[in-house]
């Protein structure tokens, strides 16, 4: 296990590089969603607002 | 026949449901690519000969710049088909990309750069590559800042998508002539990804990695799509159902 | 077409374009255009001085910042020079639509069915004679202040009248998408200098070489070529643009 942590003597490159690459698919899955949350909650104040069907 | 099926692909209300029925389809299998490109990476692959156990940030560096370029490529094809044939779905599948492209150059650049420290002893090189990809990452600044700038949704499509064509014509010309500077000054180095020839057990993980972030890309890129097409649909009739979904 | 009547289109804006009483042809609409901002801008020489004391304001950075000492400072120059033309060139870009785009000439422009593209490469031309030559004809004194030798100059201007060619077709395209948006100037260097940056390249390694004494045929002809490019594909896209931001 340390060996695998330890990468090496790479350790500080490689898991560093490995955790932002993670950490920006994770926003991109948050803001991707939330975005669609956003705008789904604005299209239906939208469709409300403009009365019935 | 395919032509119904090209046609379809403009009309927001199909592309929406589309988009939501498709997702999941994209997005599981991108998490098992990912995580079978990690564990083959990580664990199965055998170290470098050369770079140890440091080369295995190839299998977030080399997907995360693939990333940066295939969305840009994506997003200046769908502005021009937004641009010529004026359709309003094209200018959504545009807007969606850029964040994604943009936050993906940031981290091509940022494993490229701990990659380099050990690897060739500089966090930084003004080499071809490393420059393009910077002015790659300004381009999507500028875009998003463009768009951000335009009030009027359609305006803000249509400018933005004129500066994503034409930043698509600068792309090769800054390689090219940084290439070009680069030889007069004679680089010290020339930036490899890896040894040409890989050995299966390091390619294949690159291999899933690099299709697995595609069909992440793919789905978000829908996610953030519908978004998009909600936005620009206002408060269209056909909404009502759609959100009942 | 004689002065009073240039005053007077110069007057009246580019409506007389859109009069069918006058049968112009694109080409010759272009030429008025040319001539009117030519005409305006020479009324407000202020306007025009402040990019090149920007210029010189750019080039005393570096002696300051790096080392007054020539000898060194000759390393940089090429870089220097063009990093600061670049910059006095962007500060001249606000100018190009502004004026046009608020008094509604350039709406005009857009409406009067002459060639938009034909009129905007006479306006980004007028806006080069204006600026970017006369960025040319003061880039040897910024290169003599940086340690070039005199032998230097002749290359040095041609280069910089090339490239300042580019410099205001590339930026054109910038300003047209940035029309009409409030407190741009960051937004259309973010745009632009992206953009330059192959007239940077070529342009300081065309210095490079002058300062150096070595043959400037194919520095200058990669830089030319830049310039022809610009020419054929900026005018559309700026034109293209234009229309959009008129929208």
């Amino acid at each position: 296990m340390k060996e695998f942590l330890d990468m090496g003597g790479y350790g500080a490159f490689v898991w560093p590089s490995y955790a932002l690459t993670f950490a920006v698919i994770a926003l991109n899955v948050f803001w991707a969603r939330r975005a669609l949350r956003r705008a789904e909650a604005a299209a239906r104040q939208r469709l409300a607002a403009r009365g019935g069907p | 026949m395919s032509f119904t099926w090209f046609h379809r692909l403009g009309s927001p209300p199909y592309v929406y449901a589309l988009a939501q029925r498709l997702t999941p389809w994209l997005a599981w299998p991108a998490a098992l690519l990912i995580l079978a490109g990690l564990w083959g990476g990580l664990v199965l692959a055998p170290p470098d000969y050369q770079q140890g156990d440091g080369f295995r940030i190839i299998y977030v560096h080399a997907p995360s710049a693939w990333m940066s370029l295939m969305v840009y490529t994506t997003m200046a094809a769908a502005a021009a088909v937004g641009l010529i044939w004026r359709i309003k779905v094209a200018h959504a599948v545009a807007a969606a990309c850029a964040p994604i492209g943009a936050s993906f150059t940031v981290a091509a650049l940022v494993t490229g750069s701990l990659w380099g420290q050990p690897m060739w002893g500089t966090y930084w090189q003004w080499d071809p590559r490393l420059t393009s990809e910077l002015v790659l990452l300004f381009l999507y600044l500028g875009y998003m800042g463009l768009r951000a700038g335009i009030e009027d949704t359609q305006r803000a499509d249509r400018a933005s998508a004129v500066l994503a064509v034409v930043g698509v014509v600068n792309v090769p010309v800054i390689h090219y002539s940084v290439t070009w500077w680069n030889s007069l000054h004679q680089a010290p180095s020339v930036m490899r990804l890896a040894k040409p020839t890989m050995a299966a057990s390091m390619l294949v993980p690159l291999l899933l990695m690099l299709a697995g972030f595609t069909l992440l890309f793919g789905a978000l890129l829908l996610v953030r799509l519908r978004a998009e097409i909600l936005a620009r649909e206002r408060a269209n009739p056909w909404l009502k159902e759609a959100l009942a979904r | 077409m004689s002065a009073p009547a240039v005053t007077s289109l110069a007057n009246a804006g580019g409506t007389a374009l859109a009069a069918e009483a006058l049968p112009v042809t694109s080409l010759a609409a272009a030429g008025l255009a040319l001539r009117r901002d030519l005409t305006l801008a020479l009324r407000k020489p202020a306007q025009l001085i402040q990019p090149l004391t920007f210029f010189a304001l750019v080039t005393m950075l570096f002696p300051l910042a790096i080392s007054p000492q020539l000898s060194q400072l000759r390393q940089v120059a090429p870089g220097a020079l063009w990093a600061a033309a670049l910059l006095a060139s962007l500060l001249a870009l606000e100018f190009l639509f502004r004026d046009d785009s608020q008094d509604g000439t350039l709406e005009q422009y857009a409406l009067s069915g002459k060639s938009l593209t034909a009129l905007i490469f006479a306006k980004t031309l007028a806006h080069w004679l204006l600026t970017g030559v006369p960025l040319a004809l003061m880039a040897p004194l910024a290169a003599i202040a940086l340690g070039a030798p005199t032998a230097a100059l002749p290359g040095i201007i041609a280069a910089v009248v090339l490239g300042s060619v580019s410099l205001s077709l590339v930026g054109s395209i910038g300003a047209a998408l940035t029309l009409n948006i409030k407190r741009s100037s960051a937004l259309l260097s973010l745009l632009t200098l992206p953009l330059s940056l192959p007239v940077l390249i070529f342009g300081a390694r065309a210095t490079q070489v002058a300062i150096s004494g070595g043959s400037l045929i194919a520095p200058l002809e990669l830089l030319g070529a830049l310039a022809v490019l610009g020419v054929t594909l900026a005018p559309l896209a700026a034109a293209a643009a234009v229309r959009i931001s008129l929208e």
